[in-house]
């Protein structure tokens, strides 16, 4: 086991330097000036230049990426080019917020996933199964910006019970899981869990479906086995698959998403990605999209080392 | 026990008048609070927030007035004015204004104004802040060399004679050096905790979400001291928020509105602030050889086959129709003789005249985008104005790009190969003063990029006009030739002039006093909030 999750944790560092590199060149590729954000638009051809070389955005893109690597590795993820705040504290400020808005959305999109998936599989095809079912679909084919807007409209333009955007009465500092908070964090984590909750859902349903028709199953219940004994082992049985799927929806939580939280203005990764991208500052984007690439790196390593403890055969294969 | 029970009294109804002007919250177009420490970003909207509240110029905008255009006024300046004894006219005297203190308690004087200068200018001054010189240094392109003459009188010398200097002036803001000395001559620091002269102070700061500004209670200009207890800045960049925001109570106050949005805002009983200001929405024409627009009959007929009215019911009334490169109303709008309107028989004669009919049309490209700071609802406008323009035989091909791409290929000039052929930039101007007004777009010398005179426009009346506004000092003979250049620019039909921005904003009933001036920048200082 321990030299399975070692093997597996070399195994991180080619992706790590391929992450890095796709990160580094990738906001590259898009048009658009980087010091568009810090030059007035009439900016003389002089004045950009100086502000280029300031930055160090006339040396060659291989010159620039070692710099960036240098001091990535050295703890430094460089300044907002439009800030000019160390990229590593804005990231860190809109990880802890989307980590906010990700438990909350995690607790009610796995929760409600997990609950309609059994539900939906263990008494399939009733009226239980379908009705589970829609909502799942829906869930998963709703874009979720709409969704957001839809929520928006309802409960705070129309009934104006909640609050439509910001993380707290008073921002995100300070922020704590009391009620006037919680008013905040509801539409942004309700819009959010519909994608996960309707995966799970469906990934679920469709696992303990197969589980149930297996002659394990059969030969529990002819064994005479109790209903709630054989459920123990369906979910035993179910559990590695929906840890996989839940590991990678966790992934996209954690990585906030840019939609919803520029609809809600909620201060997290995506929130910051959006800004990070209309002001071409490249910095931040590349700080931030390193960042959250490594979540995903160190969530499949997670969930890999889980599974193969869930699962034996798993480390042999 | 009557002392205290009058003291009581006293107290309750001042906590009374005190809370009585209340918090306005309001929702900003740009993604992060701009920059705090002096010279802001984010353009217009950063200056007005965040520059104009915290920090003075020189010389100020006079913001005080709905109802006609803004001139500037005096600021930490009393007065300003070439030095009578220099012949070259290129030294300015500025006589500060005694008493001035920044925030944090220090005196405001001359070599203040110089270390502000240097903040700028000078690469190796201590106190150099590349993101503020980003901002500032090409505000005041006329500045060749800066002294302190005494406490209170400062000079500034240009590089050749300019009279425009006043306008430059106006953008530069004035930050405390004793407070930056105090927060251990970091910027960063600074941001923090800035200290200006202006009436607000910024009470508290965080990054991407909000800013609290309070009154400055020691406001040099009394009329001036805010009258609410604090204004507080939310940066939300997408417009459906900001509606949804206002509509939901979170804020009182949202910076341009979607017209879309116009109507339910006001069935929903909040109120649409507009006016006109210094903003137009061009088509930029290329001047360069081969280009059709050349010939001054497609351009009229241009001008005329635009149904500008049409555009309006388009934009729920958000805009105001061009009569000309400036507003209408404008000081230096002058008497042009060329009638901007919407005719498309005669357009489509002037057409015929240069060889062109809807049947044989003339076949062109133009650069757009599909959004952009200042560009309004660029894709509908843009598709009328096609239409408009295939009515009278001329057949318009775009070519989308991004906004930052745009951005660049207008500061390349229309001979660069990243215009891709283009004859025209379909692009949005700040036109607040005689030079980005009028001057950057026409003059020789200006030609991109070098300058921002897109089309490589060259003509040698103009080019005089430019010089002759740069020499003329008196303030009344400058504005009169301010207009004969606008009428140049109208009469020879330079630009596709199609129409003004209102610097449109939706508050709440509560909101009271606000008075919207003809500027990009506003007064908030005689704003209060109902109950």
């Amino acid at each position: 086991m321990l030299l399975y999750a070692v093997k597996r944790l070399l195994y991180v560092l080619p992706v790590a330097l391929g992450v890095s590199i796709v990160c580094f060149l990738l906001v590259h590729l898009a048009p658009g000036d980087p010091l568009t954000s810090i030059l007035p638009i009439d900016a003389t051809a002089q004045q950009q230049q100086e502000m280029r070389i300031a930055y160090g955005f006339d040396k060659p893109l291989p010159l620039q990426y070692g710099i960036w690597l240098w001091k990535v590795l050295h703890g430094d993820l460089g300044r907002s080019i439009a800030t000019g705040r160390p990229v590593a504290i804005e990231v860190a400020n809109a990880v802890g917020n989307s980590l906010i808005l990700a438990s909350i959305a995690t607790l009610i999109g796995f929760g409600f996933g997990t609950f309609f998936g059994f539900v939906a599989g263990y008494f399939r095809n009733s009226l239980l199964d379908r009705l589970a079912s829609v909502i799942s679909i829906l869930g998963v084919s709703v874009p979720n910006y709409w969704l957001g807007m839809v929520m928006v409209i309802v409960f705070s333009a129309l009934l104006g019970w909640l609050p439509s955007t910001g993380a707290g009465p008073n921002g995100s500092a300070h922020w704590r899981p009391d009620l006037e908070h919680l008013r905040f964090i509801l539409l942004p984590a309700l819009t959010m869990s519909a994608i996960p909750m309707g995966i799970i859902s469906r990934t679920v349903r469709a696992l303990v479906a197969d589980i149930l028709d297996q002659d394990f199953v059969q030969a529990l219940r002819a064994k005479g086995m109790r209903e709630g004994a054989v459920f123990r082992h369906v979910v035993r049985n179910a559990a590695p698959t929906a840890l996989a799927v839940m590991g990678l929806q966790l992934g996209y939580l954690l990585g906030g998403s840019i939609l919803i939280e520029t609809v809600f203005a909620w201060p997290g990764t995506g929130f910051l990605l959006n800004t990070a991208i209309f002001q071409r500052d490249l910095p931040l984007l590349q700080g931030t999209i390193l960042v959250l690439a490594f979540f995903f790196v160190a969530l499949n390593l997670i969930v890999d080392v889980l599974q193969s403890a869930l699962d034996p055969r798993i480390q042999r294969g | 026990m009557r002392h205290a029970a009058l003291a009581l009294i006293l107290l309750s109804t001042f906590h009374h008048v005190a809370a009585a002007q209340g918090t306005l919250r309001i929702a900003m177009t740009a993604a992060d609070i701009p920059l705090t420490t002096g010279q802001t970003d984010n353009g217009g909207e950063g200056q007005r927030f965040m520059g104009y509240t915290i920090y003075d110029a020189l010389i100020n905008w006079d913001l005080s007035s709905a109802t006609k255009p803004s001139v500037l006024v005096p600021g930490l300046a009393e007065s300003w004015g070439l030095d009578p004894n220099d012949t070259t006219k290129t030294k300015w005297i500025f006589k500060l204004r005694p008493g001035v203190h920044f925030h944090d308690g220090s005196d405001f004087t001359a070599d203040a104004v110089v270390w502000n200068l240097d903040k700028l200018l000078k690469a190796d001054s201590v106190q150099y802040d590349p993101r503020q010189s980003a901002q500032g240094k090409s505000r005041i392109p006329a500045v060749a060399s800066y002294r302190t003459v005494n406490k209170l009188t400062l000079e500034i010398t240009t590089k050749s004679p300019d009279a425009t200097l006043p306008y430059q002036i106006a953008w530069i803001l004035m930050s405390s050096p004793a407070n930056w000395e105090t927060l251990g001559k970091n910027w960063e620091a600074v941001a923090k905790t800035p200290s200006g002269t202006g009436p607000w102070k910024l009470a508290s700061f965080v990054p991407h979400e909000r800013a609290e500004l309070t009154p400055n209670q020691d406001y040099w200009d009394k009329a001036r001291i805010p009258k609410l207890d604090k204004m507080i800045l939310l940066p939300m960049p997408e417009v459906n928020a900001r509606v949804a925001a206002l509509r939901s109570g979170q804020v009182d106050w949202i910076e341009a509105p979607s017209p879309d949005a116009v109507k339910s805002l006001t069935d929903a009983s909040f109120k649409i602030v507009t006016n006109a200001y210094p903003h137009n929405w061009t088509w930029h024409l290329s001047r360069v050889e081969g280009s059709p627009w050349n010939d001054i009959r497609i351009r009229k007929a241009a001008n005329l086959a635009i149904d500008r009215d049409g555009m309006k019911e388009l934009l729920a009334g958000l805009m105001i129709p061009a009569k000309g490169f400036l507003p209408p109303g404008h000081q230096w709008f002058g008497h042009p003789t060329f009638t901007v309107e919407y005719n498309p028989d005669e357009a489509r004669q002037l057409m015929k005249e240069a060889g062109y009919t809807p049947e044989k049309p003339l076949v062109t490209k133009v650069l757009i985008s599909p959004s952009g700071s200042g560009q309004m609802q660029p894709l509908p406008m843009n598709e009328l104005v096609q239409q408009n323009l295939a009515d009278i035989g001329i057949k318009v091909d775009f070519e989308v790009v991004e906004w930052n791409q745009l951005i660049n290929i207008w500061r390349a000039g229309a001979t660069d190969p990243s215009a891709r052929g283009a004859t025209a930039i379909n692009f949005t101007y700040f036109i607040q003063d005689p030079f980005t007004g009028l001057i950057r777009h026409v003059q020789c010398n200006l030609a991109a990029p070098n300058g921002t005179n897109w089309g490589h426009y060259c003509d040698a009346d103009m080019d005089a006009l430019s010089n002759q506004v740069r020499n003329t000092f008196d303030p009344d003979a400058q504005t009169a030739i301010l207009q004969k250049m606008h009428e140049k620019y109208v009469d020879d039909a330079l630009f596709l002039m199609v129409t003004h921005d209102v610097n449109a904003r939706a508050m709440s009933q509560k909101v009271k006093g606000f008075v919207q001036a003809q500027n990009w920048f506003q007064d908030f200082s005689p704003i209060t909030m109902d109950k």
